[in-house]
């Protein structure tokens, strides 16, 4: 039985033997992230490639069937100063972000970071140049990178 | 030849608040620059992600409180693959001064920045005085 309020949680964490109700959880995709952040460390995905996990922008790659979606939290960037290049297995992202101010004002607070950035993904899969999108809204840079054909898995008929 | 400045890659810092949430979504700090100016003061944040219609800036008790809204149904179906940052709503907030006119701030919202503009009261922009 449960009491109380309804809480949402997953199903794991319900004691034995309590009336699981399960709810559409809009926060799984997120936790999920969350989840993946916090042990990527153990993660030897994208290692001994050109990326570095330092510089700027931080990525985050998802997959979406059988396609990547990367990421990045660029806000305020002009879209003439930012270059994205593809190539069969890597995305390269460039520009200049600007925090630019009037000479006649005194700075309180400084904490947001500007200047050049320069960055390169090797993707573990090969995705098709041609039909890449990227889309800038709201300080988000999506990178949509379609799976290429040759790189889908085929099916092989046993005879 | 001078080299380019790269730019430093930030953690977002969580929000400690006293209240707990009902949600499960976490709530970062947006990183503000805060400036001023004869005529006000000046504060900028960045929220990546949200827009115009989730972004909820209100003032209380003099004090100053701006939260975005980011909108999860975009990550459905979506599965993590490599992940460098947190993603979850931002909230910060300010105690006024009474030095602003409360009721002159404004607020602009573009590509994930959020400049606000916190007008003062007359008696408190500065006042050149002449010397006879």
């Amino acid at each position: 039985m449960l009491q109380g309020p309804i809480v949402l949680r997953p199903a794991s964490t319900l004691p034995w033997g309590a009336a699981m109700i399960t709810f559409a959880d809009p926060f799984d995709a997120l936790l999920s992230l969350q989840r993946d952040l916090e042990s990527r460390f153990a993660s030897d995905w994208l290692e001994g490639t050109t990326t570095s996990r330092g510089p700027f922008p931080p990525i985050n790659v998802f997959q979406q069937g059988e396609d990547i979606l990367a990421l990045m939290e660029l806000p305020g960037i002009d879209k003439n100063e930012l270059q994205i290049q593809a190539k069969a297995n890597t995305i390269r992202v460039s520009g200049k972000k600007r925090v630019d101010y009037s000479n006649d004002v005194s700075v309180h607070r400084r904490e947001r970071v500007s200047g050049d950035f320069d960055r390169t993904l090797s993707l573990p899969v090969q995705v098709d140049p041609d039909r890449i999108k990227a889309e800038y809204r709201d300080g988000l840079l999506a990178l949509f990178l379609p799976r290429a054909d040759s790189d889908k898995p085929r099916s092989i008929k046993i005879k | 030849m001078p080299t380019k400045q790269e730019v430093q890659v930030q953690q977002k810092r969580e929000l400690e608040s006293k209240d707990e949430s009902t949600i499960p979504a976490r709530v970062f700090l947006p990183t503000a620059d805060i400036y001023e100016s004869n005529d006000a003061l000046n504060v900028v944040l960045e929220m990546p992600g949200v827009d115009k219609n989730s972004v909820d800036i209100r003032v209380e008790d003099s004090v100053l409180k701006i939260e975005g809204r980011l909108d999860f149904s975009k990550y459905q179906g979506l599965q993590p693959l490599y992940t460098e940052y947190n993603v979850g709503h931002y909230s910060r907030s300010f105690r006024l001064s009474s030095k602003i006119d409360q009721n002159k701030i404004a607020a602009e919202l573009n590509d994930g920045v959020l400049s606000l503009v916190l007008p003062k009261v007359e008696e408190a922009k500065p006042r050149t005085i002449e010397v006879k």
